[in-house]
């Protein structure tokens, strides 16, 4: 049979705030146990919250960024259940009207060729509270609570199940990750457990409406970890189903070390939170007005910029969405385009190109990010300068690239002095070449005129070889043709 | 609408409320006096009213995001039943 398996994502994104949503303690990650936890988040009695105004407005960037809308009312309900890193015995979350209604986002999914693009809708985002650290490791037989992660602002995003594979879901995580730090709401750390993924994951018959039931993979902190455990929970499903067998709804965890997904011990009334509005916390009210002002201070965005990078420098579509898949990349972009002044426009595929060719290659073998790439942006604009004024040809320019990831320079003129590799397109000199590589291979010259035209690209050869590769390769080529012409 | 004793035993269990069965039925009775009230409420026309989220007619009141809040974990340490290494200590709990 052939099945199709459908996709939801809850993502958890640690908002970029000092403080915490409710409370005046520090979010600041890595702090001595509880000391980062005040009355508030300790659930102390006699205290109230106070809602963070950064938080409010890190959802509306968001809302405005993926086209939603921004409730001019929202509210704030108990999520009720009990865990010791939960000390009140509830979470403040949203529930029935969230901060956050709709919006979309649009994947490129895929690489090269085989890339296309999807348009994912969003069912909602809410702010919430996020909970404790209980660390399960021995202290006499009990657990030991740290309460500073308790009351970080959380945004979680709800997708529609709209995803159909798990490159589709890693595709909408990366996305999703790419803007909440392009927008500045989160700084996207995921080891530090800054943004996490829940997947619902289902299968069903193709060609079925009625969606299968589905089961949560809880708590995914890497894209990697997101695709195998999607991969083996699809997998296991199917071979469940096709056993004759029934999908039972279950929370399940992900295990990074076997990897394969287990179901969590059942907690028998772990769906019944008994939400209700929260007493403590009057209804969020967001005025057009500050709609507005949040408005006025958001940056240009991913899907903003890629239609501005095709219609501005005519960069293909495929292009255009990788250079802006994240911020620093078209940070990088800029930068270099910026650093080549009024040449930028024209030079523009030429700096795409080194950008996602030879650059994030070098990139991804040494396991850096672009943020911290031995080249900078400056240095790639000074590189691609001199292949414009044919200073150098392409194959020269990745010696000297190679040179500046190196270190050997300072920047692509310094490389190009002090190696010699200034091209050569004095056609007195490059005509010497060519006539002593013709006299000194006849048998070349024999073939090509009867006919073989890979005896031509040999003579090439040889002539870029006697001029050490730096003769103008297109020089070459005319002067040669003319040459075994006449 | 009116109550098991099922389900009140669910809800002292939701609650963490021991409920004995002896006490049971007497909770039912209360319970249900409560969802007969709300029963009456129900039978008002209720079709072109928005649902109330707080008792009060305003808005949330916002305050700036900065850290105004000092560590003073020895202090709430200091009634804490068990603490180790700045943590709390509690019963085991493994998921």
């Amino acid at each position: 049979m052939q099945w199709e398996v459908v996709i939801g994502l809850e993502t958890h994104a640690q908002l970029s705030t000092v403080s915490k949503i409710f409370s005046g303690s520090s979010t600041a990650f890595g702090a001595e146990p509880n000391t980062q936890a005040a009355a508030i988040d300790l659930a102390l009695p006699g205290v109230l919250p106070v809602l963070n105004r950064k938080a409010v407005e890190c959802a509306i960037r968001f809302g405005l960024a993926v086209g939603a809308e921004v409730s001019p009312r929202s509210v704030f309900a108990r999520k009720n259940y009990f865990y010791p890193d939960l000390p009140k015995g509830y979470q403040i979350s949203q529930f029935e009207l969230p901060v956050v209604v709709g919006g979309n986002l649009v994947l490129q999914v895929g690489q090269g060729e085989n890339a296309y693009e999807k348009t994912v809708r969003l069912t909602r985002a809410h702010l919430e509270e996020d909970a404790g650290k209980s660390l399960h490791e021995d202290f006499h037989g009990k657990t030991g609570i740290d309460l500073n992660r308790a009351g970080t602002p959380l945004l979680e995003i709800v997708s529609e199940p709209d995803m159909r594979s798990s490159a589709e879901a890693v595709a909408y995580a990366k996305t999703l990750h790419a803007l909440v730090r392009w927008i500045g709401i989160c700084d996207g750390n995921m080891q530090e457990g800054s943004f996490r993924c829940d997947a619902n994951v289902s299968v069903r018959p193709k060609g079925q409406e009625a969606f299968g039931t589905r089961r949560e993979i809880k708590n995914l902190n890497s894209f990697r970890f997101l695709q195998q455990a999607i991969d083996y929970e699809v997998r296991w499903q199917i071979e469940t189903l096709e056993d004759g067998g029934k999908i039972e709804q279950a929370t399940v965890l992900f295990d990074p070390d076997t990897g394969e997904t287990r179901a969590m011990r059942s907690k028998e009334d772990a769906q019944d939170y008994r939400y209700f509005p929260d007493p403590d916390l009057l209804p969020l009210v967001i005025s057009d007005a500050w709609k507005a002002e949040v408005k006025a201070t958001m940056p240009e965005l991913p899907g903003e910029k890629r239609a501005r990078l095709e219609a501005e420098y005519g960069l293909s579509a495929y292009d255009a969405a990788t250079l802006t898949a994240s911020l620093e990349v078209a940070d990088y972009f800029d930068a270099a385009l910026a650093a080549l002044g009024a040449a930028g426009k024209a030079q523009a595929k030429t700096v795409a190109n080194w950008v996602m060719g030879e650059l994030s290659a070098r990139l991804n073998k040494d396991g850096r990010e672009i943020g911290d790439s031995p080249v900078s942006a400056a240095q790639l604009a000074g590189l691609v300068a001199r292949i414009g004024d044919n200073t150098i040809s392409n194959a020269i320019a990745k010696k000297v690239f190679e040179a500046l990831w190196n270190g050997d320079g300072q920047s692509a003129d310094e490389v190009i002095d002090k190696q010699g590799l200034k091209q050569i397109t004095d056609s007195g000199a490059i005509e010497k070449l060519v006539d002593e590589v013709l006299a000194a291979n006849p048998g070349n010259v024999a073939e090509y005129k009867a006919g073989k035209e890979k005896a031509f690209n040999a003579l090439v050869g040889q002539v870029m070889k006697a001029a050490k590769g730096k003769a103008n390769p297109q020089q070459v080529n005319d002067l040669l043709k003319a040459k075994l012409a006449g | 609408m009116s109550l098991t004793l099922d389900q009140v035993a669910r809800i002292a269990h939701l609650a963490r409320i021991e409920v004995t069965p002896a006490e049971s039925e007497a909770v039912r009775d209360k319970l249900n006096g409560i969802l007969a009230m709300i029963d009456e409420l129900q039978s008002v026309d209720t079709t072109n009213v928005a649902p109330m989220a707080h008792a009060q007619d305003l808005a949330q009141r916002l305050r700036d995001d900065a850290v105004t809040e000092t560590d003073r974990r020895a202090a709430y340490q200091a009634v804490a039943p068990e603490t180790e290494a700045g943590l709390y200590l509690v019963p085991k709990v493994i998921e």
